[in-house]
């Protein structure tokens, strides 16, 4: 299944460092993307996009992992030709992926 | 027990204003912050008001301030902003003569100083840029504005002396919530675990629908009750900062623990390590507790001792950005607009450009995933690039436009634009060596 299905997401961006939120609906599907979804994974997952490495941080009692991505966006807003200068659609790519 | 109430007017720039107004009539607000400046804001403002010494401010003070004025001195709230940008002396001024003008009495405005860093990285050439390692001399003589990220304590002091209008330049987001807390509940500047729940408080707050159904939506999986007319957020407080974020009942949008935990996270690194001028947040045991329809109580945010420096965001010209769009649809369409990507790379090839990109609007503009893609109805090229000087720049949306008879059949809708690259570097300063100072206007 896609991660869309059991979670949802937001990105935020601070200058070429995008992070992504994920979060499951029900937080018993918690331990399922904590064990799927490891910064190993989200790295592959966006391939050339993500020229640094991926940092993942870990909130249980919210039921969220937290991506942190560096090098990711082009050189961040204030440099990028890139459409997404935020990289605000990222969260959506990232629903998916399948586990 | 004291209690509270902060609402939020605006989560950016260019904000709606209706659901602020909304917020002042109805949710009996104390204070209502609006929150304006993203990255680069304050260097274009700077620019401005180098042209025009009284510009240089937020562009919709004048909008914004035409409604809230009356309103806010009506319902008796206080109003924070760091709508100032690059000139808060100029906006004071100009909140002044509209108060005046709509005949309003005893108000006092506040003008916090102090951001403005420029003269003083004048001898920092050394310092290092934390985007790319190297010294700031490498970006020397292209810096037009350098603005540090002050914390609560000018926004304090104002309160302090009586202002209820308070216009700031850059300073952290959730300061423009802080402050209010710190000085109605009298926490001391050395209680890190209030200042920390404190800044918890003004990050749910700082992007305003943010955390109230707007940027949340997914029909079908997260839907929105009447989004159109979504809700700003308020939140209610007491002195142990425990409380609750809500919005205006009536009004569109949803408050729930989910949009909550977005907003927790967003523009968030370490959880556990938030740093902000006035203490090193740590949100990593924050929960959230859905109480009733639209209203959830927040707890477990904490705090420790906050750094020695401020971070500075150092505007600099960084060279000129070109843009040139074109559309094919129908049969083919995708071979038709690869060609014409192709044929725009020979065309450009003569020039120098940094980040040339040949995207597809419809393919692979925003996607970093390879998708299988049959037959599609239509496909946008997008042609971008940075160079050093205007003239190159715009020879990217000539060679697109010049498409339409020079290039595959059938291009239509072609557009084209360049603009100024502004962009941010940013280094950190001593905090000793930065001084804020706050003026008056009482009318």
């Amino acid at each position: 299944m896609k991660l869309w299905e059991i979670a949802h997401s937001r990105t935020g961006d601070k200058g070429n460092i995008s992070n992504i939120s994920l979060i499951v609906y029900d937080k018993s599907n918690y331990n399922l993307i904590a064990e799927k979804v490891t910064a190993d994974i989200v790295k592959q997952w966006f391939g050339a996009k993500i020229k640094g490495k991926v940092e993942r941080y870990e909130l249980p009692q919210l039921g969220a992992l937290n991506f942190v991505l560096y090098d990711a966006l082009d050189g961040g807003v204030t440099n990028s030709t890139s459409l997404d200068k935020h990289g605000k659609s990222l969260s959506s790519f990232l629903l998916e992926m399948s586990i | 027990m004291k209690k509270i109430r902060i609402g939020s007017g605006a989560g950016y720039g260019g904000d709606r204003l209706e659901p602020a107004l909304t917020l002042i009539e109805n949710a009996k607000l104390d204070y209502i912050g609006f929150e304006c400046l993203a990255e680069r804001t304050i260097a274009l403002a700077q620019k401005e008001k180098r042209l025009n010494p009284d510009k240089g401010y937020n562009h919709l003070l004048e909008y914004r301030m035409e409604k809230v004025l009356p309103l806010a001195h009506k319902h008796n709230v206080k109003v924070i902003t760091n709508m100032g940008a690059a000139n808060p002396i100029a906006a004071m001024f100009l909140i002044a003569e509209m108060a005046e003008k709509q005949g309003l009495k005893g108000i006092k405005i506040a003008a916090v100083l102090g951001d403005d860093v420029l003269e003083l990285i004048d001898d920092k050439k050394q310092y290092q840029i934390l985007e790319t390692g190297k010294p700031l001399s490498s970006i020397e003589n292209s810096i037009v504005s350098a603005n540090a990220y002050l914390g609560v304590s000018g926004i304090v002091e104002a309160l302090n002396n009586d202002a209820d209008i308070i216009v700031t330049g850059r300073v952290a987001d959730p300061a423009l919530f802080l402050a209010p807390m710190i000085y109605e509940f009298c926490w001391d500047m050395t209680d890190f675990d209030k200042l920390g729940k404190g800044t918890l408080i003004g990050h749910l707050l700082e992007c305003a629908a943010q955390v109230s159904g707007g940027y949340f939506a997914d029909p079908g999986k997260k839907d929105v009750e009447n989004l159109w007319d979504v809700g700003f957020p308020f939140v209610e407080i007491d002195e142990t900062g425990e409380g609750y974020i809500s919005k205006v009942d009536g009004t569109g949008g949803i408050i729930n623990t989910a949009t909550c935990t977005e907003q927790l996270l967003y523009e968030i690194h370490d959880p556990a390590n938030y740093l902000t001028p006035d203490c090193v947040a740590d949100f990593s045991k924050v929960e959230f507790d859905l109480v009733e329809k639209d209203k959830v109580k927040f707890s477990h945010a904490s705090g420790k001792t906050a750094t020695d420096s401020y971070k500075v965001s150092v505007g600099y010209q960084n060279g000129y950005f070109g843009l040139g769009e074109i559309s094919y649809g129908g049969a083919n369409c995708m071979e038709r607009a690869k060609l014409a990507g192709d044929i725009i790379q020979k065309r450009l090839e003569k020039y120098t450009f940094s980040d040339l990109r040949i995207d597809f609007i419809g393919l692979n503009s925003i996607s970093p995933l390879n998708y299988e893609v049959n037959e599609i109805p239509e496909i946008r090229l997008r042609v971008s690039g940075k160079a050093a000087s205007l003239e190159t720049a715009k020879q990217v949306g000539r060679e697109v436009e010049a498409l339409y008879t020079n290039g595959p059949a059938g291009g239509g809708g072609a557009t084209q634009k360049t603009e100024e690259v502004i962009s941010v570097a940013s280094i950190f300063l001593k905090k000793s060596e930065v001084q804020t100072t706050i003026i008056y206007k009482a009318i």
